[in-house]
């Protein structure tokens, strides 16, 4: 009889199977992942199937240690990867503060205007999340390739005699990237300013305050938290960046995310691939622990 | 000047949207283009779209995708859906900073590293139980969930929370079992939501480029994988044609969408005060 109901009582009952299901899904195959990531990241590199030895066998019955850290010990020894580590995070705070030059006027003229006109142009900020991320990259090597529509045009209006170099180099980079996260910027900002209360900067005029004063006393303190999630938006996935670099930058623009692509792919270290993502991890902790912070606060808009 | 300093905010909001949109529109044009050049126009023909009806490869793997696409979309609502429900319904449990964490995270972390990490997972996975075998459809299927299941769940969540909880309560006082509570009053609720996460995830998973090129396995190859390997050696009309095709679908499906919801909703709130009006010594219309 008491066997039967410590049975029972060890049998999960619906709360516990509702929230277990869903809980064991994401750590298989979200959190596990990780941790193979830096299991195999001590692995030395091998040219077996997979590309890479264990940490430990048994030779003659006794366990023999495999594992090793010359992975991390080449990153740190390696100029290309403390460049490509350094150029992936200028690129990224770059592009963030291009996107909030241009989104933040944007957003603020978008949450301004009239209840349609908002709707319909906060519409068109949206349609470009649906439509395919890598056609729209690709579109841009039209427009700038030597023979591209910027350089007919430019040459047709007699600005310039000889075909500019716009891509595959840092300035086709950061047209890429802008072009691509400037929604990611704008929308949560446009949720901010939107939510604001519009008496408030009206106060502030009223009590005699110069426009530029209402901007930056009242407008942009209330509209921060906007700012940090756009800014994190753009900021975390771009430092991992992979398509538009490959597709519109240079080969001497080393961003992490190419690196790690090629040991991967072309050069088939996985271990050392797996050293460069625990330490792409690492760099990212600090800004994902802050994004986590704001969702949890209140959430952004996505 | 005046005239410039008024419609400044105007002016700038123009250059914007062209920023934004031109790239596109160029695609569009130019697919039409008799010409494989980019910068000249020579006249309009549809031969870029026959030569893609033609080309194997690019349809063979078209319909991988929207397969891929398609499953994705479900099993992403679904997980999501059921994420979503234990973020909204159990705010306080064990684990619970754990499980938010691993939702929140994959709507920002480059996807190059979720891709290694689930790589390196399933070869571990092979190595230890034989499964999965190499890699392919089932091992991208899972890989684009995971790129989907958050978005699905964090809209989920947030229309659950926002939902009235007197609707569901009511229902129960009035005997009905949680079950048909959910299939009648919850379900119809958060049905928005759950098409929005079903379109997202579909157009997530037929557009993912980093994850696939982890994932996929020698004999499965998607749509954008065959894209990016021909995007590498420049322009082509044929991928201009084929990138038409897809910004066409997707803004007749998105605007559609949102057109449907749009009307939805307002029936809704129509077939509510209805119900107010109808319903006797109503003293709070206040919904």
């Amino acid at each position: 009889m008491s066997n039967a109901f410590t049975a029972r009582s060890w049998i999960p009952g619906p709360r516990a199977l509702a929230i277990g299901v869903p809980f064991v899904f994401l750590l298989l195959f979200f959190m596990l992942p990780f941790l193979l990531v830096l299991k195999i990241s001590l692995a030395q590199s091998a040219m077996t199937v997979p590309p890479y030895l264990p940490l430990w066998a048994f030779e003659n019955g006794k366990p023999v240690w495999l594992w090793t850290l010359d992975n991390y010990l080449t990153i740190f020894g390696d100029d290309i990867y403390l460049s490509a580590y350094i150029n992936s995070v200028r690129v990224a705070f770059f592009t963030t503060l291009i996107c909030l030059l241009i989104g933040y006027p944007t957003a603020w003229l978008i949450a301004h205007a009239k209840p349609l006109a908002r709707n319909l142009l906060l519409m068109g900020i949206v349609l470009p999340f649906w439509t395919s991320y890598l056609v729209r990259v690709y579109s841009w090597i039209g427009i700038l390739k030597d023979q591209g529509l910027a350089n007919s045009l430019l040459l047709y209006l007699g600005w310039i005699d000889a075909p500019l170099r716009l891509m595959q180099n840092t300035l086709g980079l950061y047209i890429g990237m802008v072009y691509s996260y400037l929604p990611y910027m704008i929308l949560p900002l446009c949720a901010f300013l939107m939510k604001m209360d519009p008496r408030l900067p009206e106060a502030a005029r009223d009590l005699g305050a110069k426009p530029w004063e209402v901007f930056f006393t009242v407008t942009l303190p209330l509209s921060l938290p906007g700012i940090t999630a756009g800014s994190l938006l753009v900021f975390i996935p771009c430092v991992g960046e992979y398509v538009i670099p490959e597709l519109l930058g240079s080969a001497d623009d080393l961003m992490i995310g190419r690196v790690m692509w090629s040991d991967f792919f072309n050069s088939i270290d996985w271990p050392l691939a797996a050293a460069a993502t625990g330490l792409m991890v690492a760099l990212l902790l600090l800004p994902m622990a802050w994004f986590q912070r704001l969702q949890n606060r209140g959430g952004i808009a996505l | 000047m005046s005239f410039l300093f008024k419609n400044a905010g105007r002016m700038f909001l123009t250059l914007v949207f062209l920023f934004l949109y031109l790239p596109m529109v160029s695609v569009v044009v130019f697919s039409f283009n008799a010409s494989h050049l980019a910068n000249e126009w020579t006249h309009f023909s549809t031969a870029w779209y026959a030569k893609l009806l033609q080309d194997d490869e690019l349809l063979d793997a078209c319909l991988t995708s929207v397969q891929l696409a398609f499953a994705t979309a479900c099993c992403s609502v679904v997980i999501g859906a059921w994420v979503g429900f234990v973020l909204a319904y159990y705010r306080r449990f064990a684990g619970s900073t754990l499980i938010s964490a691993m939702v929140n995270a994959p709507l920002v972390l480059p996807e190059v590293i979720s891709g290694i990490s689930l790589l390196l997972l399933f070869v571990a996975m092979e190595q230890m139980f034989g499964w999965p075998q190499g890699r392919g459809l089932a091992t991208m299927l899972i890989g684009h969930t995971m790129l989907c299941v958050s978005y699905v769940a964090l809209t989920v969540s947030a229309r659950l929370s926002s939902m009235d909880a007197s609707l569901s309560e009511a229902a129960r006082d009035l005997g009905a079992t949680p079950l048909r509570v959910f299939f009648d009053i919850t379900l119809p609720l958060i049905l928005p939501s759950l098409l929005a996460g079903w379109m997202l995830s579909f157009t997530i998973s037929l557009d993912d480029v980093i994850m696939s090129a982890f994932l996929s396995g020698p004999e499965t190859t998607t749509l954008p994988l065959v894209l990016l390997s021909r995007m590498r050696l420049g322009m082509n009309p044929e991928i201009n044609a084929m990138g038409t095709l897809i910004i066409g679908v997707v803004s007749i499906a998105v605007v559609g969408n949102s057109y449907y919801l749009m009307k939805r909703e307002r029936a809704q709130a129509q077939s509510m005060r209805n119900a107010l009006r109808a319903a006797p010594n109503t003293t709070n219309t206040g919904i």
